[in-house]
């Protein structure tokens, strides 16, 4: 890490995309942008150096994986100036909370990050919370932020907050929700070539195959304990199935285990047929004589040749594509309580938001077929048999004044 | 039924029976509605007013519902209650035939037997069996959050709907029962005002006073 990029607030620090994390050292132009990177004005970034801003800390964690909302569907360049609707606690209109409030620090460990195992062990006070390096919801609002005798209070122990108060997330930019690398490759006029959905954001790349990007996305709930399981390069997959790259851990059994959104990533990625392992692709040429990058020359099998190899990995020179998920934890972008998530979003019979949610009964969800079933015939057998009874009544007295 | 045969009134449930009666039936029939919201059958009052009305009325019900026994005990009512299998078969008998051919009941009513034997055994097994396990897994529905983790809601969830659909199943035929009095109104009428049409010359046999052991 360097300071600058956490500490200088001009904006004028940049780095070359292709630098591994330099600037650049004279004016250089970036031919796949065709854009000029100047080197920074040394004495001016150094001389505003301050507390981590918004724009700081967005310019890793708005643009991971390659562009704005492409990772995590919680965090993208709409946060950066944002209103109470996007983010309660950042909005400008409102708290207008910086990502320090929340994520303290103390001598540069951060606290609020949930890569570590487990993120949150058990509930703890602010000041606790300050000292070591989690912070959750809890932390300001209690186990009962709402109102006493209030449904949603005895919901805490096993729904996170998240769940109910991040109805949607990319609310104003849009996410990235496939990357189906299997379709890459494709020229137009011998060119690699780009197409733009509806958002201006690509939806096809040669370099990249087709993506799906969607705004205002409903997360997907799964129990997690804080813990994200991690499928390694030397971990054995079944092709047949989706492979989790990455898993939320827990379970109802696990008292600290919560139900919790998340941003379900789907792709198509290439593996090593014979060995059932994921594969890395050499992808950014290294030389404009390199003969194996995937982007220079197009061809998966010298880019996943030349990858495994660096890597020290085996490769059995023959691969296919296999889909994969990977999880990212929903917890920025809390709507105002007006927007919190209704009741019959989940109590609901189909198609609510937990419908694939398992190991809990869930009221209005869930139901005895059988016992059901018996019930409402007993009720239908009744109705039948009185209605028979009174006509049977009304037929013979009729009869009988006759 | 039974055409020109002299009538009389009597007074048969007292102002405390009588409320206890139409305010527990306003309070099941409200239960039913609401509870069968949540349970996801239909959506009338929306699922937040339709839990929050049920767990209202739920207590509310639990609570007269302990006054109510201790009235029954304190009073001796709970006699009324007293399963027999005397004049049983000739009550189905009735019902099942007797009611077409224009016969008398085989039982009459009176202060101290308003209840038929076939009554009896039906208000016994509400009574004594599925209202307390209604209310007991209604109470412990409420409280889940308090059991000890790994508590099965699913059991409490699906035994307290299985009654809730027998005791509407009980419902049904309650009030179409209401209608097989001297006239169609007249239990509806005794259980609003008091006071019951029955035939004249209403003989109370000895079984049925207070007292005797059936």
């Amino acid at each position: 890490m360097d300071c600058l990029v956490c500490h200088e607030s001009t904006g004028t620090y940049k780095k070359f995309p292709t630098g591994a994390g330099h600037p650049a050292s004279e004016p250089t132009v970036f031919p796949d942008e065709n854009k000029t990177y100047y080197p920074p004005d040394w004495n001016k970034v150094a001389q505003s150096v301050q507390r981590p801003g918004r724009e700081n800390c967005g310019t890793c964690h708005f643009y991971g994986g390659g562009g704005d909302g492409v990772k995590h569907g919680d965090l993208d360049s709409s946060m950066t100036h944002p209103d109470k609707h996007l983010d309660v606690h950042m909005g400008k209109d409102g708290q207008n909370f910086s990502c320090t409030r929340c994520h303290s620090t103390s001598l540069h460990h951060i606290a609020g990050r949930v890569y570590q195992t487990p993120a949150v062990k058990e509930v703890k006070s602010l000041i606790e919370d300050d000292l070591t390096s989690k912070i959750t919801c809890v932390s300001c609002h209690s186990k009962t932020p709402h109102r006493q005798n209030a449904k949603a209070n005895d919901h805490t122990d096993k729904v996170a907050c998240q769940s109910c108060h991040i109805p949607t997330f990319a609310r104003i930019n849009p996410t990235k929700m496939s990357w189906d690398w299997s379709t890459a490759g494709r020229k137009k006029d011998g060119k690699p070539f780009v197409d733009k959905d509806e958002f201006g954001k690509p939806a096809y790349a040669t370099k990249k195959g087709d993506m799906r990007w969607e705004k205002n996305v409903v997360p997907s709930y799964f129990w997690y304990n804080g813990s994200i399981e991690h499928l390694t390069l030397n971990d054995v997959i079944d092709p047949l199935k989706e492979v989790w790259i990455s898993r939320p851990a827990g379970s109802i059994d696990d008292p600290n285990a919560l139900i919790y959104p998340f941003k379900v990533h789907w792709g198509k990625i290439p593996y090593d047929k014979v060995n059932k392992k994921l594969v890395v692709p050499h992808l950014f040429p290294n030389s404009k004589t390199d003969t194996t990058a995937y982007w220079k020359v197009f061809d998966w099998n010298a880019a996943i040749g030349y990858g495994q190899e660096y890597l020290g990995l085996a490769y059995s020179g023959e691969y296919d594509f296999v889909e994969s998920l990977y999880v990212f934890p929903t917890t920025h972008m809390v709507a105002p309580k007006e927007n919190v998530v209704n009741c019959t979003e989940c109590h609901i019979r189909e198609k609510g938001r937990l419908a694939a949610l398992g190991q809990i009964y869930l009221p209005g969800r869930d139901r005895s077929l059988l016992f059901d079933r018996i019930g409402w015939l007993a009720v239908l057998a009744a109705l039948a048999g009185v209605c028979l009874h009174g006509l049977g009544r009304i037929f013979v007295k009729k009869n009988r004044e006759e | 039924m039974a055409e020109g045969k002299k009538t009389q009134k009597i007074y048969l449930y007292t102002r405390f029976e009588r409320f206890w009666h139409w305010i527990q039936a306003l309070m099941i029939g409200g239960l039913l509605i609401t509870g069968f919201e949540i349970h996801g059958t239909y959506t009338l009052i929306g699922f937040e007013k339709a839990v929050k009305i049920h767990n209202y009325v739920g207590l509310t019900w639990l609570i007269m519902f302990a006054f109510f026994v201790f009235w029954l005990f304190t009073t001796g009512e709970w006699k009324q209650y007293i399963p027999t299998t005397k004049k049983l078969i000739s009550v189905i008998q009735y019902y099942v035939w007797g009611i077409f051919k224009g016969k008398p009941h085989p039982v009459k009513k009176s202060a101290d037997s308003k209840h038929n034997p076939l009554q009896r055994l039906a208000y016994l097994g509400i009574s004594a069996v599925l209202l307390p396990t209604q209310m007991a897994t209604g109470l412990l529905f409420y409280l889940y959050n308090m059991m000890p983790q790994g508590f099965p809601l699913s059991l409490l969830a699906i035994l307290h709907t299985f009654i809730a659909l027998l005791l509407l199943n009980f419902l049904v035929i309650h009030i179409y029962m209401t209608t097989t009095g001297h006239s169609f109104f007249s239990h509806i009428t005794g259980m609003i005002t008091g006071w019951e049409e029955v035939y004249e010359n209403t003989q109370i046999e000895e079984w049925e006073m207070p007292g005797k052991k059936p």
